[in-house]
């Protein structure tokens, strides 16, 4: 009897050890996720600050600028640089004139459609999201060098480099392992 | 073969003293050579059609012996930003952040406050996933019909960045066929998420935008 009850205590007190030790575990697996947390970097489309936004300050103050208010305060150095880039410049493929591609541009996001295809030209469809394989940049150059029918200076409408390196999955994390 | 050839392309790129940019690689000098430095963005259609898919890569041109070493930041959230409503500002958000050896996600849910400042909504937890490490297989995780990865992956971005330092830099005319990718053999550390569309309201096109925020 009395052994008993010295099992019973011991087992109640094990048992509250026990919770004491699931409590821990369970407070390191649901660890602090207190704090406020501040823009640092930004981005929607590929390579809209690499190539339309000035080296240093100009490219940090972009980052940190929230999409909504892109388009007034970067619109008209788009336009600069899109014309440097090519003097030339009237409308591009998709019949924009310089001030409406660049407004376009200067509010880095990504369009994605949440039905059907998604890709950023796949020949048919447009600016409907980006997959991996999507060769974005030989987009990008035939819309800023390609003019109005995409056969203006062809030496710079593509990189020729129209895939990556290594084959994408068809099925989740769908990037390749790394090298 | 290959490896010499990116060698070749990368020693030149550091020789003719270019700066390496592109997708949004190594873009801005507050964010090169750190963990919030977000390189490329995809936002795309599942295997399961149901799904939407988000990539976010950060911390580009990493070569094989550098990536083991790669480490996300517990102090990095980074939260990707979806629009349905047509006026750039986010109307939802899904948030990953690292604790341990593991990336947490949150959302989508509708932020505390859009802009610039936020804060981890974590009434909204939507699951974890243990960070792949560099040269093992991938760890997926799925739970409530959400998708999860965290780790090393090859760059999937491409394109031939020196030729075009060149062209800007007016010391070539064009591109050359066949063109050289500044990226291939390099790696980045990628965050996927995959999600229900039926949990990211009822648009028909969606704005979507990654940000990195840094905790104060």
């Amino acid at each position: 009897m009395k052994t008993n009850k010295y099992k019973i205590v011991a087992l109640v007190v094990f048992a509250s050890l026990l919770s004491v030790n699931c409590n821990k575990d369970d407070s390191n697996g649901t660890p602090s996720f207190e704090g406020t947390y501040v823009q640092q970097d930004q981005m929607g489309r590929p390579a809209i600050n690499t190539v339309f936004v000035a080296s240093g300050a100009p490219k940090d103050q972009f980052n940190e600028t929230i999409p909504s208010q892109m388009s007034a305060n970067f619109q008209s150095s788009f336009q600069t640089r899109l014309l440097a880039l090519n003097a030339g410049y009237t409308t591009n493929a998709l019949g924009l004139d310089a001030a409406s591609f660049t407004g376009v541009l200067a509010t880095d996001v990504l369009n994605v459609k949440t039905s059907g295809t998604t890709t950023f030209f796949d020949g048919t469809n447009v600016l409907t999201g980006r997959v991996p394989a999507d060769d974005v940049i030989d987009v990008e150059l035939l819309l800023i060098f390609g003019g109005p029918d995409g056969t203006s200076n062809p030496a710079l409408t593509s990189d020729h480099v129209d895939a990556n390196d290594k084959t994408f999955l068809t099925s989740f994390p769908y990037l390749a392992a790394a090298w | 073969m290959k490896k010499s050839k990116i060698y070749l392309g990368l020693s030149l790129i550091a020789i003719s003293g270019l700066v390496l940019i592109a997708a949004d690689h190594i873009d801005a000098p507050a964010v090169t050579g750190n963990a919030s430095d977000i390189t490329d963005f995809y936002a795309f259609q599942g295997q399961d059609t149901n799904n939407m898919v988000f990539v976010v890569n950060t911390q580009g041109l990493l070569s094989p012996s550098a990536t083991a070493a790669a480490k996300f930041d517990e102090n990095v959230m980074t939260e990707i930003n979806i629009d349905n409503t047509g006026d750039n500002v986010e109307d939802l958000v899904i948030q990953a952040v690292k604790r341990g050896n593991s990336m947490y996600f949150f959302g989508p849910v509708a932020p505390g406050t859009t802009g610039k400042t936020s804060t981890i909504k974590t009434a909204n937890q939507i699951g974890s996933v243990e960070i792949s490490q560099y040269g093992q297989n991938a760890i997926v995780s799925s739970q409530n019909g959400y998708k999860f990865f965290a780790g090393p992956r090859d760059d999937p971005f491409f394109f031939d960045l020196g030729q075009y330092q060149a062209i800007l830099g007016g010391t070539a005319p064009g591109f050359n066929n066949p063109g050289t990718d500044t990226f291939a053999g390099t790696n980045v550390l990628s965050i996927v998420v995959e999600v229900p569309k039926s949990s990211l309201g009822t648009a028909a096109t969606l704005n979507t935008w990654v940000e990195t925020k840094r905790k104060q």
